[in-house]
């Protein structure tokens, strides 16, 4: 039930009008930080009010939306987001990957392919790569201009210098086109060989940040690595144990204070739909065998 | 007497620089040139413009009038003409800046073999190994021990911190180094140390340096040409020796009488 006395989508129409722009203007400068004027929004920054905007400023009355957090559909931030615009949009929701047109996810991309009929909306906690080693905006703008992007690489040098191997296993930066270094908001590396050549549109919001940047479909995305310490795409070497997946990305849940855990799918779309088919793991077994 | 110079250019040429703050004078009409293998001396007392005149240079700030010609690999170029890109490239490759401290040149949360490897990867290094091995290296010229790359800089002390910037610095073997009282806030032990490896490294690499201080000791020890400053304008100039041996100007024989003998 559409709640009336807001807007479509809560944002007043201008609002939608500077925000499209921006996206606009992401999508032709792909991977560059378009700064908007990100507004307040009945949530706490942190909670994806990058994304909640960018969502607002794309849907249309006709679209069917789909949230997840961390991959999973039934999470606080991904339940309170959806409810969020079936109250204000009164558009049609859903919980499976392929009937969704716009896929607003926090730190994950779904396991299943995603179409050229789709938007994938990102929300990203500190859209810039380079924060953690130059504090300074205006010297961060400035390499981002110039390209000097040696810095990131000495991350990735201290990675291996500490941890033996590249440690970083989230937020994992790539280069766009061979141009502009980007951090992908803290999706695992796993899904980092997703980001290039995807179909669908993928737009990234920062709110607190008030930066939007975007990737076009089947844009070339690398991810960054040294000649003799190549980037591997790393998940918890399981198979899920609720439906046996052996590709998927896994939660590790622990399961009681004996030591016990689980690994099951973190895209939990993914994981339901492939035991409706049929497919089974080792604690759906046991449970059938008992 | 004067010397014949062993190339045709100047690696550096200085004409008339000028740097005004509003009304008051940061330096004014300082021309000099520098020749590859020279280190030059700056000296003058606090508020004299080496500081200002030395940021000039480097391209820190932009000075009202004159020109910083250097010769680069495609022959003699304006620097302060030059686009941003260029003279950022210039300052990561050719040059090097070497600050009074050490927390201004080196990344503290970074480790040692990070620090040095910096610079390495800046201009496109991509193979671990490879810049691992030049940091050991470098870490090793400088005196500091092979198994210290994986510390970070704030767990070294003042001397190790500024034998470290120097290695960062001179990692990508630059032709001129700028330094800004290389020796300062180090006790005296730690400065003849410093003093004796950057007069090795200088000798070695055949560097140009022009070197700020107001410690007549340091460019008695490393410049060839001294430069005497006072109120933003040169008052006197020559041969090391020659300048602190046989002072001509009264600023400079104050200078060099208010030395302390031991």
């Amino acid at each position: 039930m559409t709640d009336q006395s807001y807007n479509f989508a809560y944002l007043d129409e201008q609002t939608k009008r500077m925000i499209r722009r921006a996206i606009l203007k992401g999508i032709a400068v792909p991977g560059y930080q378009v700064p908007f004027a990100s507004r307040e929004m009945p949530m706490p920054y942190g909670w994806g009010t990058g994304g909640v905007q960018v969502t607002a400023a794309c849907l249309t009355p006709e679209d069917r939306l789909k949230v997840i957090d961390q991959g999973a559909d039934d999470t606080t931030n991904a339940v309170s987001i959806r409810k969020f615009f079936q109250r204000t949009a009164g558009v049609a929701t859903t919980e499976a990957t392929a009937e969704a047109t716009l896929i607003q996810t926090r730190h994950r991309i779904p396991e299943h392919p995603l179409t050229e009929d789709q938007i994938l909306v990102y929300q990203v906690p500190i859209p810039e790569p380079l924060r953690f080693l130059e504090p300074r905006e205006t010297e961060t703008r400035k390499m981002h201009s110039l390209e000097e992007y040696g810095l990131m690489h000495v991350k990735l040098y201290e990675d291996i210098a500490r941890h033996g191997s590249i440690a970083t296993s989230y937020a994992y930066p790539v280069k766009v086109e061979g141009r502009y270094v980007m951090d992908p908001s803290p999706i695992p590396k796993f899904d980092n060989p997703k980001l290039g050549d995807c179909p669908a549109l993928q737009l990234f919001g920062a709110g607190r940040e008030q930066r939007i940047y975007a990737l076009p479909p089947h844009t070339q995305v690398v991810s960054l690595d040294f000649d003799d310490h190549p980037f591997q795409a790393t998940k918890a070497p399981h198979d899920c144990d609720l439906c046996g997946a052996s590709e998927s990305y896994l939660d590790e849940v622990i399961v009681d204070d004996a030591g016990n855990r689980m690994f099951v799918c973190s895209d939990t779309d993914f994981c339901r739909s492939r035991r409706e088919a049929g497919h089974a793991g080792r604690l759906t077994m046991q449970e059938a065998a008992e | 007497m004067k010397m014949e110079p062993i190339t045709a250019t100047p690696l550096l040429r200085v004409d008339n620089l000028t740097k005004r703050y509003g009304s008051r004078i940061g330096c004014a009409d300082v021309s000099f040139d520098l020749w590859p293998g020279e280190v030059l001396g700056i000296v003058g007392e606090s508020g004299s413009g080496k500081s200002t005149l030395l940021s000039c240079l480097a391209g820190h700030l932009t000075p009202d009038e004159g020109q910083v010609i250097f010769d680069t690999a495609g022959g003699p170029r304006d620097v302060l003409r030059m686009t941003e890109p260029e003279r950022r490239r210039l300052s990561r490759t050719d040059w090097a800046f070497v600050h009074q401290n050490p927390r201004d040149g080196l990344r503290m949360g970074v480790t040692a073999g990070g620090n040095v490897g910096e610079r390495l990867m800046a201009v496109g290094a991509r193979h671990y190994g490879d810049i691992r091995d030049r940091a050991t290296d470098w870490l090793g010229r400088v005196e500091i021990a092979a198994e210290r790359i994986d510390d970070r800089p704030t767990a070294f002390s003042g001397g190790m911190q500024q034998r470290l910037q120097i290695a960062r610095n001179l990692v990508t073997g630059p032709r001129l180094v700028f330094m800004d009282e290389p020796t300062g806030g180090l006790d005296v032990s730690v400065q003849a140390r410093l003093l004796d490896l950057l007069r090795g490294l200088v000798r070695e690499m055949g560097l140009s340096a022009i070197i700020v201080t107001h410690d007549l000791a340091v460019v008695r020890l490393l410049a060839d040409r001294l430069m005497v400053m006072k109120s933003g304008r040169v008052v006197e100039q020559g041969l090391t020796d020659q300048v602190l041996d046989d002072p001509q100007h009264p600023y400079t024989q104050l200078l060099v009488s208010s030395v302390l003998q031991v």
